[in-house]
């Protein structure tokens, strides 16, 4: 027995020496600048950080490839500065994306970086950078608080979830006409943050409104089905991710429920046609703040933007990607303008204003952006195709 | 407050029976072995989870994209079943084989063999995750997401019953549940096999002593609970249309509570068991919100334990009679 507990004492202290040798990592970077402080360098390197291989992986590799499009095409122009994307994949992981964010500023030296993508890391990971000053912008967090740290470095591209869940109700009520309305949300801070939003907006319109919650994780949503079949809605609105939509969806449709389904930008990825199965998913309502080229696109900049991207990546732009081509855009212009130091690129990116691919980018004091368009995606024939923005989209 | 489940009670109670149908049969499982090796078998929720991925690989092999009418469908969902239990039963003598039997020779704890199972239980959903369903399945997406499984069937109303519309996805996934644990309900009373299980259960040195062959008696235990768990991974899928590498874990954890319920090491302690849960589960969901199912569902449990430690039929598998 002796030799096994000895062995088992080695293995904890390592562990432990690990554990006190990361948190020495955390607390020795208080007096660090960043990087971007030496003297004209000919390539400054600009991070990307988000869940690149895990499970949401779908909602983020679309924007880092727009990330990389910005940073190739400028680059295509020869200016005396040239750029590098530097990936940081933190798997959503809090955690992760703090240790990734002292890498990126101390070893790596970046100036700049597009994200952290999701709401959560951002939460952990923003102080790390907003204390070494490096100016970020996220193409996809939308967590209503974000903007209300009094952070100097932090901007998104994205209206938050405060915005998308008040629009999705109005076209509910509005263009949709519906009266009654059952919410079911996924108990998730963003589901239920968003349901939450939608209920109220919904009542204030005179709308009848049943709600319910499910586990996103359960397969069997039979009570939650069962009970929107007693209430007989006009419409359903979820919020949640994907995958639980596509089972609640299916299951909905199998006990004879046809009632209009609404989601949201959680659930605007093809996975949700996958998992409720081509003919159920038909005429299925997304909301989103994203703006996502589809085959029918008219806007000739955002057709371009598509072409590039497909020719590049061979794949469509997905969700975030006009965003994440967006965030790096502001990037680009503040340094083909002239900034090479942290702190005078943050100066430049708060003061941006041009036409992105996706919108108006102009950020106010807070770091939100000020166009704040919400648009509303359908499924039709089995691929998500764009309605129009909800104040004006009409159901056919 | 009980407007809700008063007004649709028989909608609730048929899915509620349903579910519970499958918590049933994987309950099983957890029970038999627990029976005869007092472990209990955490990597069985994999098991599960096998049987799933096994009889969607079936649905895809077939290039199934329209539902199967005829003698098509029959052969189709026979061979969902077959494969999905074939394979998990297989599993499930492979994980015996290599995580618990070289313990168990050696005479380890059974602590040892726990954590040997939630080992073995990782490495399966990761071997998944990483391997088998991007490489095998061909499907790089799905890897750590859900993966849909096409439509095999028609899920058509057979009639309506209070309120309640009875689909023949429905029967059959019930019929087929109860039928496999009428099965083994039969093989464990009538047979030489089944007295073995029982002996061993009762009393192992002594079985040992009878000739009753232990090697041969775990084997057989894990490859029925197997089984068992392949079967209602095919009917999981026939009914949800929908698996993931981790689907096991919640699923696992639920049966597992159903074998408790019913009193673990009870054979029909895990029926009923299965069943109670299902519907404890969607009456309480009626009532107080779907969010509230499982702080119900485990509610239950912590109340039926309290008063009755051993289970609703209590008592182990020797018991279990006719």
């Amino acid at each position: 027995m002796r030799p096994k507990i000895a062995r088992l004492g080695g293995v904890l202290a390592v562990g432990v020496a690990l554990t006190v040798g990361l948190a020495a990592c955390g607390g020795g970077d208080s007096g660090s600048t960043g990087g971007g402080d030496s003297a004209a360098p000919t390539t400054l390197k600009i991070g990307f950080m988000g869940d690149l291989s895990g499970e949401n992986s779908g909602i983020v590799i679309p924007p880092s490839n727009g990330a990389q499009l910005a940073v190739d095409e400028y680059n295509a122009t020869n200016p005396k500065v040239k750029l590098e994307m530097i990936k940081y994949d933190s798997r959503a992981d809090p955690t992760t994306a703090v240790n990734l964010a002292q890498q990126a500023i101390k070893s790596d030296k970046v100036v700049a970086m597009v994200g952290p993508a999701f709401s959560g890391e951002s939460k952990q990971a923003v102080p790390v950078l907003e204390e070494a000053k490096i100016p970020n912008i996220s193409a996809s967090a939308t967590n209503v608080d974000l903007a209300k740290n009094g952070w100097k470095y932090w901007h998104r591209v994205v209206p938050n979830d405060g915005v998308q869940g008040p629009a999705i109700a109005d076209f509910i009520a509005g263009a949709a006409a519906a009266k009654n309305v059952f919410v079911v949300d996924d108990k998730s801070e963003y589901g239920k943050g968003l349901g939450d939003a939608v209920r109220a907006q919904l009542k204030t319109k005179g709308a009848t409104v049943t709600d319910d919650a499910l586990d996103p994780a359960a397969t069997d949503y039979s009570s939650t089905v069962n009970k929107v079949a007693a209430a007989k809605p006009d419409a359903i609105f979820f919020g949640g991710y994907y995958a639980a939509a596509g089972k609640l969806i299916k299951q909905l449709r199998d006990k004879g429920v046809d009632a209009k389904f609404f989601s949201a930008d959680g659930s605007l990825d093809k996975g949700i046609i996958e998992s409720a199965g081509a003919a159920q998913a038909e005429g299925v309502l997304i909301g989103c703040p994203c703006r996502i080229p589809t085959s029918a696109e008219t806007d000739e900049k955002v057709k371009k933007f598509a072409t590039d991207y497909k020719a590049k990546f061979g794949a469509d732009p997905l969700i975030y990607a006009t965003e994440g081509y967006d965030a790096m855009t502001a990037f680009t212009k503040a340094i083909a303008g002239g900034a090479t130091t942290a702190d005078a690129i943050n100066e430049a990116v708060g003061k941006s204003d041009f036409d992105g691919i996706s919108k108006h980018i102009k950020f106010d004091p807070t770091g939100e952006p000020s166009a704040k368009s919400i648009y509303m995606y359908q499924v039709k024939d089995g691929q998500i195709g764009l309605l129009g923005d909800t104040t004006t989209a009409k159901l056919g | 407050m009980f407007d809700n489940l008063l007004g649709s009670f028989w909608p609730y109670t048929i899915d509620g029976l349903i579910l519970g149908a499958i918590y049933g049969l994987v309950a099983l499982g957890y029970t038999m072995v627990y029976g005869v090796l007092r472990l209990i078998n955490f990597a069985h929720s994999e098991i599960f989870m096998i049987g799933t991925m096994a009889s969607a690989f079936v649905v895809m092999t077939l290039g199934i994209t329209t539902p199967l009418t005829g003698f098509a469908l029959v052969g189709g969902l026979l061979l969902m079943v077959l494969v999905g239990g074939f394979a998990s039963a297989g599993s499930a003598m492979l994980l015996e084989r290599i995580a618990y039997r070289p313990l168990r020779k050696r005479g380890a704890s059974r602590l040892a063999a726990l954590i040997s199972a939630i080992g073995a239980s990782l490495f399966l959903q990761e071997l998944f995750a990483l391997v088998l369903i991007p490489h095998v399945f061909n499907r790089p997406q799905q890897g750590r997401n859900q993966m849909g499984v096409a439509r095999i069937m028609e899920k058509d109303t057979l009639f309506t019953f209070g309120g309640a519309q009875i689909r023949v996805d429905q029967v059959l996934i019930f019929v087929a549940a109860i039928g496999m644990m009428v099965l083994l309900d039969l093989l464990v009373n009538r047979t030489k096999i089944g007295r073995g299980i029982r002996a061993t259960s009762q009393d192992p040195e002594t079985a040992v002593l009878m000739g009753v062959d232990i090697d041969k008696i775990v084997r057989m235990t894990f490859l029925i609970g197997g089984l068992m768990a392949g079967v209602a991974g095919a009917l999981f899928v026939l009914q949800f249309e929908v698996t993931k590498f981790s689907i096991g874990f919640l699923l696992g954890i639920k049966a597992f509570t159903a074998a408790v319920l019913g009193g673990i090491g009870n054979l029909r302690g895990a029926l009923l068991g299965g069943l109670f849960l299902g519907l404890i589960e969607n009456y309480g969901a009626a009532v107080f919100g779907s969010g509230w199912k499982d702080v119900i569902a485990f509610t239950v449990l912590v109340l039926v334990l309290m008063f009755r430690p051993t289970g609703i039929l209590g008592e182990s598998l020797q018991q279990a009679r006719a």
